[in-house]
């Protein structure tokens, strides 16, 4: 279970992202993080993944502190960025050098997903565009087997095809213990996949349930719907 | 993509495309159903869609599971998925025609007069 209890965060001494927040992901699964943009999605993965610290609380792991980023837990918490750049070497190079810190890493789910995004497993990170890149590191991503997986936008920069193709690496991708975290405001691209959502507006979760229990079964889902009727604007 | 009807619930239309493929014989009696895993792949939805769509062919008798070996389309199922779909039909579809029907003042003379005039005589279609 990974727990976020009572954390303030902010990035100015007197202005905080965050104040006394608490938002718990139960289940493995796909849960869904919506929230207009300056909500501090993005602040929240990074202190979940303990690359931000919180001024009080805690993020924790199964009762571990995620803050103190100890290998063991670390193996467990993965985070595709919005943006970050990747070193100019060969992508079988990068991912032999991180496969160790993985245990349950997976070249055979690696070349899968690869080939779901219509990659190949010979290419150089150096050379390749922005949305190739994006599938690239979202491969590694689901091959790493990390019990968490966070996703800032993972859409964002990907074309309609490749779009096509996070869906259904995410769909196939994933084992029962996996937790997928995806951070978006491109909610079209991604309600279909998801189990659970949470939609935080102004420091508060306003939405926090199952996509079973918030749609029903005579409606479709319209995830847009529900967050302008839920968040302030 | 695939498109979606936005005023059913996607389980349900996963249900129907399954039942669609076993109708067109794409795939036949007897025969092994994709796995839940390969099918979310294919229609880029959640797992759990998949697999309270495959509960619901289940419990219409229309495939089985096979313990290891995944799900299998039941002997009888175009049957069965023709008859529920005949059922459907006249006793959703054909009454909202009637009462459009009516509602247009039309008798029953008209339609029939109509349909002739389609080609559908005696017998089938």
């Amino acid at each position: 279970m990974l727990e976020i209890k009572n954390i303030t965060f902010g990035y100015a001494p007197n202005r905080n992202v965050f104040q006394d927040f608490t938002l718990t992901f139960g289940c493995p699964g796909v849960y869904g993080l919506l929230g207009k943009n300056g909500t501090g999605k993005s602040t929240l993965l990074y202190l979940i993944m303990g690359l931000l610290r919180p001024k009080s609380g805690v993020v924790s792991l199964d009762g571990k502190d995620t803050s103190l980023r100890e290998a063991s837990l670390l193996a467990d918490l993965f985070i595709v960025p919005e943006d970050y750049s990747l070193p100019k070497v060969r992508l079988e190079d990068y991912v032999n050098a991180i496969a160790p810190l993985y245990p349950k890493f997976s070249m055979d789910r690696l070349s899968k997903s690869l080939n779901v995004f219509d990659m190949s497993t010979d290419v150089s990170l150096g050379e390749l565009s922005m949305g190739q890149s994006k599938k690239a590191y979202m491969a590694i991503a689901l091959a790493t087997g990390s019990r968490i997986l966070l996703m800032d936008e993972p859409t964002n920069g990907l074309d309609i095809p490749s779009k096509s193709q996070f869906r259904k690496a995410i769909a196939a991708g994933l084992d029962e213990n996996q937790t997928v975290i995806i951070s978006t405001h491109q909610v079209k691209d991604v309600e279909l996949l998801l189990d659970h959502v949470a939609i935080i507006d102004r420091n508060r979760v306003v939405v926090n349930d199952k996509m079973d229990s918030l749609f029903s079964d005579n409606e479709s889902i319209d995830l847009e719907r529900l967050f302008l009727n839920n968040v302030t604007h | 993509m695939i498109a979606f009807n936005e005023n059913k619930s996607i389980y349900l239309q996963i249900a129907e495309r399954i039942c669609d493929m076993i109708l067109d014989e794409r795939l036949r009696e007897g025969e092994r159903v994709p796995s839940v895993r390969e099918t979310a792949a294919e229609m880029e939805v959640n797992i759990n869609t998949v697999n309270r769509a495959y509960a619901v062919l289940q419990s219409q008798d229309i495939i089985d599971t096979q313990r290891g070996l995944g799900y299998f389309v039941n002997e009888g199922a175009s049957t069965r998925i023709y008859d529920s779909r005949r059922n459907e039909f006249i006793e959703r579809e054909l009454p909202d025609f009637m009462e459009r029907a009516r509602k247009l003042g039309l008798a029953k003379a008209d339609i029939v007069r109509a349909f002739e005039k389609e080609g559908w005589n005696e017998g089938e279609l």
